[in-house]
């Protein structure tokens, strides 16, 4: 569906660094990397918006290289989802409908079947500024959806949005995929985002691809040390679902971790370390997830300290936690301590 | 309430206050020492109604050239950088630093019949020297500026994420500009329109010396004061004047409706 050959081009600070990449048709492909690692520009070669200065963009078997964004069928959502001010939603929706020449009677049809699709029809007709950051993430897919892209191209879509909106548009937007089968090209400095959305991802760094595989190759084998330090740091697990409680209880080994929602059999799920906290003595708290562990590691990592706390049933986890936290504890390596998330800090795919 | 009013404050609205009142002290003179009877007089002098209509028509037709092409050249100077774009803002803001008469003089030298230019567009039928074009042509020359830097900074605050979306979604770049770019900086556009047509409006040193003839409102002032003394010029400059704010209260209402 989508091949780079070794695609470069710099831009300012950013570079994009004889890249070469392929998707197949209906994948959700995500690539990761730092801020400034070059992902943005790398997605607007892919949409037209800048040509490489060498290499070969194909969509479709077809080389597009030179091809204007108006002429490659890709849909883009950028991180501040761009709706235009001066059209309300239904015409933003609209604008690449009426640009094809569909008469007014088939615009609205199939805004309104979209909008059904999307779950957006109550916002039709609504200002953009009186609009969540949710609602408009919502309406950028659906403009992006209505000219029915090939590829769908979407640069941090959930960076601007709270923690719970986050949760709920992750799922929305593999549901797209899906229900729309269209090659999806997800663009994210979150590791918890690009491991929980993937079919396939790419980490990319100065303006290079690192290493392209499945989430969780990547995470068992970074190919280098940059990939490693990437993703060393998040707590991922397999286990096994049961619904208890209105909630869902994961055995990983024989440790029971609370999850938020009903889940059932094998699934891998994700704690971000800025989530767990740590406690000398057994916290007061409503988090379901205490459990207790001992210190084997501490180590700075930028403004934050990475404690990594080893269960009786050995099963690492790692806590980012501040200076003056890491001090207020007096922790060090061999302490026993205490360490709590709650449920609802679980990721679960 | 309680509220404070810190002394920078007031000392700053006190200075203010002084240059509002020396603004709106000569014009609220104006009105208040011309009698009402020679203002109702207008209407029957048809030397001052025609010089009123020729100053608005001249200057509403210098802004509209100034649109058909202002526009283009703020939208190349907003969106592109390119090796003599330095040069090119400096000579567009070079109006705003020449004396009017001398711009005048500039325009009759590049533009009169008897120049190179001049004689391709006499050619045409378009003569600058004592014509409505001449009075146009040098309205242009002084305050076309004034739309161009506002159509630029207009098209400048336009976020390129629009445009690249509107790309992607089968817009080309023309149909980017007039359904995003120009519909987004309608507001500065218009703004810059009704200062550029507010400056045509004002224009005298340049018309002077370009086209004295046929008459603009300002130039029979001028004529009027010099042969009649103050209070023949007075009912005219009333008129001009209550007519020039008129306009320009309902354009600022509509730009900012918008």
């Amino acid at each position: 569906m989508l091949k780079l050959e070794h695609v470069s081009k710099r831009w300012g600070e950013f570079t994009v660094d004889d890249v070469c990449m392929e998707c197949v048709k209906g994948e959700y492909f995500v690539i990761m990397g730092p801020t400034g690692a070059g992902k943005t520009l790398l997605l607007q070669l892919i949409a037209g918006i800048f040509y490489p200065e060498s290499g070969k963009i194909f969509i479709g078997g077809r080389d597009v290289t030179f091809y204007p964004p108006e002429k490659r069928g890709v849909g883009y959502v950028p991180q501040n989802y761009a709706l235009f001010p001066h059209l309300d939603v239904f015409n933003n929706i609209a604008y690449g409908l009426k640009l094809k020449g569909y008469s007014q009677p088939e615009i609205k049809k199939i805004v309104k079947e979209l909008a059904e699709n999307l779950g957006i029809n109550n916002l039709l007709y609504r200002n953009i500024k009186t609009l969540s950051g949710g609602e408009q993430q919502r309406v950028a897919l659906a403009r992006a959806l209505t000219i029915n892209p090939s590829i769908l191209l979407l640069d941090e879509p959930l960076s601007a949005l709270d923690s719970k909106t986050r949760d709920n548009l992750r799922e929305y937007l593999k549901k797209i995929n899906k229900t729309f089968k269209v090659t999806t090209i997800h663009v994210t400095h979150d590791l918890v985002e690009a491991v929980s959305l993937a079919d396939r991802m790419a980490v990319m760094n100065n303006g290079k691809i690192l290493q392209t595989d499945t989430p969780e190759k990547i995470l068992a084998k970074p190919s280098n040390p940059f990939i490693a330090e990437f993703t060393g740091s998040i707590n991922v697990f397999k286990g096994f679902a049961t619904p208890k409680e209105n909630m869902s209880e994961v055995k990983i080994s024989n440790l029971p971790v609370w999850v938020s929602g009903i889940h059932r059999g094998e699934v891998t799920i994700i704690v971000r370390p800025e989530s767990i906290l740590l406690a000398k003595e057994y916290p007061k708290t409503s988090a379901r997830n205490v459990f207790k562990g001992t210190i084997v590691d501490i180590e700075p990592k930028g403004t934050v300290y990475a404690v990594k706390i080893i269960t009786d049933s050995n099963i690492i986890f790692t806590s980012y936690i501040t200076r003056s936290a890491l001090l207020e504890l007096e922790l060090k390596k061999g302490d026993k301590t205490y360490f709590f998330f709650k449920a609802s800090e679980v990721h679960i795919f | 309430m309680g509220l404070k009013i810190s002394s920078l404050t007031l000392a700053f609205s006190v200075l203010g206050s002084f240059l509002i009142l020396f603004l709106v002290i000569p014009v609220l003179l104006l009105y208040l020492t011309t009698p009402a009877e020679s203002m109702l007089g207008i209407p029957y002098d048809q030397e001052a109604v025609k010089a009123i209509f020729l100053s608005l028509a001249a200057a509403t037709t210098a802004t509209g050239l100034s649109l058909i092409f202002g526009i283009p050249l703020a939208f190349i100077l907003a969106r592109y950088m390119f090796f003599s774009k330095s040069f090119i803002e400096a000579v567009v803001d070079l109006p705003l630093v020449i004396p009017h008469s001398v711009a005048g003089i500039a325009v009759l030298v590049a533009y009169s019949s008897r120049s190179t230019i001049g004689s391709i567009f006499s050619n045409l039928g378009i003569i600058i020297e004592d014509t409505f074009w001449g009075i146009v042509a040098a309205m242009t020359f002084v305050s076309a500026t004034i739309l161009i830097n506002a159509a630029k900074d207009g098209f400048q605050t336009v976020d390129k994420e629009y445009e690249y979306v509107a790309r992607t979604l089968g817009a080309p770049l023309y149909k980017v500009f007039f359904t995003v770019y120009l519909p987004l900086s309608f507001k500065p556009i218009l703004s810059g329109a009704i200062m550029t047509w507010a400056r045509a409006m004002s224009e005298v040193g340049a018309i002077l010396i370009v086209a004295y003839f046929p008459k603009i409102a300002p130039i029979l002032i001028i004529d009027r004061f010099l042969n009649y003394g103050l209070s023949a010029s007075k009912p005219i400059a009333c008129t001009l004047l209550t007519i020039s704010i008129a306009i320009f209260i309902v354009l600022r209402f509509l730009a900012k409706r918008r």
